[in-house]
């Protein structure tokens, strides 16, 4: 790993390793929110929530622009997943819910199928 | 375990699964026709699902709404498109603004094709997810509807073994 990777890896980590970053950067992957609209979100102040926005800034995973007098803040969508990694999320998700319907099937597979029972 | 197989398309943004379940097709349809078993199914633990609105034919939708761990409701749907039962249908999973289950034009819709075939008495089920864009998919999954690990977290692992 070069001394880039190493450097951005730092980044990461120090910008995740807090759970108000992590929800930041959730909301702002989802679509852009002001700033103010962030800090609304959260118990604590304005300048805070800043802080936290330019820590994620700077570790490159998430971006802002001006509106007037508003700060836009939005996640780096490529900085932060790439489509295989997404599609992998994805695979995950569904994977889970065959697992489901393959234990409700084993639960109704010894007596529980009151539709057909007796009938065998 | 039921997957057979998992194919990613990253051109198509389509992400095809394959499982085969130890239960007859009309065992596996019946899912997807009683709310309360497909809720069980659909949501993962950590946002369960509640279905309030089934209409499994054509044209029809489907209401329902996921609860987030700290207990918010995100309102979502189905549009069916098409019906063949018991072997498959189609629909277009989407957000809705609120309870009133009105489609939310901002957030992004994917295509949900389910197919179901007979093999031996078992059967062979296909999902098959499509995205228009990255950022739709991004978007879903920034809703925190995942299961496991992040890509995020992944991806700086896969950082860390470069």
């Amino acid at each position: 790993m070069n001394e880039m990777d190493e450097d951005r890896a730092d980044a990461w980590f120090h910008a995740l390793s807090d759970r108000t970053r992590r929800d930041i950067l959730r909301r702002v992957l989802a679509g852009e929110h002001s700033v103010s609209t962030l800090a609304k979100s959260y118990d604590m102040s304005f300048a805070a929530v800043q802080k936290h926005v330019a820590v994620l800034e700077r570790a490159g995973l998430l971006t802002k622009r001006r509106q007037g007098r508003e700060a836009l803040a939005s996640g780096d969508v490529e900085a932060v997943r790439s489509v295989g990694a997404m599609l992998t999320d994805l695979e995950a998700l569904w994977r889970g819910r065959i697992d489901r319907m393959d234990e409700l099937f084993a639960e109704d597979a010894p007596t529980t199928d009151t539709t057909t029972h007796g009938t065998d | 375990m039921p997957v057979t197989d998992v194919a990613h398309d990253l051109d198509a943004l389509t992400l095809t699964i394959t499982a085969d379940f130890a239960a007859p097709v009309d065992r596996v349809w019946r899912v997807y026709e009683d709310p309360r078993q497909l809720e069980r199914v659909w949501g993962p633990p950590t946002y369960p699902a509640t279905f309030v609105d089934h209409d499994l034919t054509p044209g029809g939708r489907m209401n329902y709404y996921l609860t987030s761990p700290e207990g918010e409701h995100h309102y979502a749907y189905w549009d069916i498109t098409h019906v063949q039962a018991p072997t498959g249908f189609g629909f277009r999973d989407g957000f809705a603004l609120d309870d009133t289950f009105t489609p939310n034009p901002a957030m992004p819709q994917s295509t949900q094709e389910i197919a179901l075939t007979e093999a031996d008495g078992a059967t062979r089920a296909t999902f098959v997810s499509t995205y228009a864009s990255a950022e739709d998919l991004q978007t879903v999954l920034a809703m925190g509807v995942v299961e496991g690990a992040s890509s995020a977290i992944n991806q700086i692992d896969d950082l860390l073994a470069a």
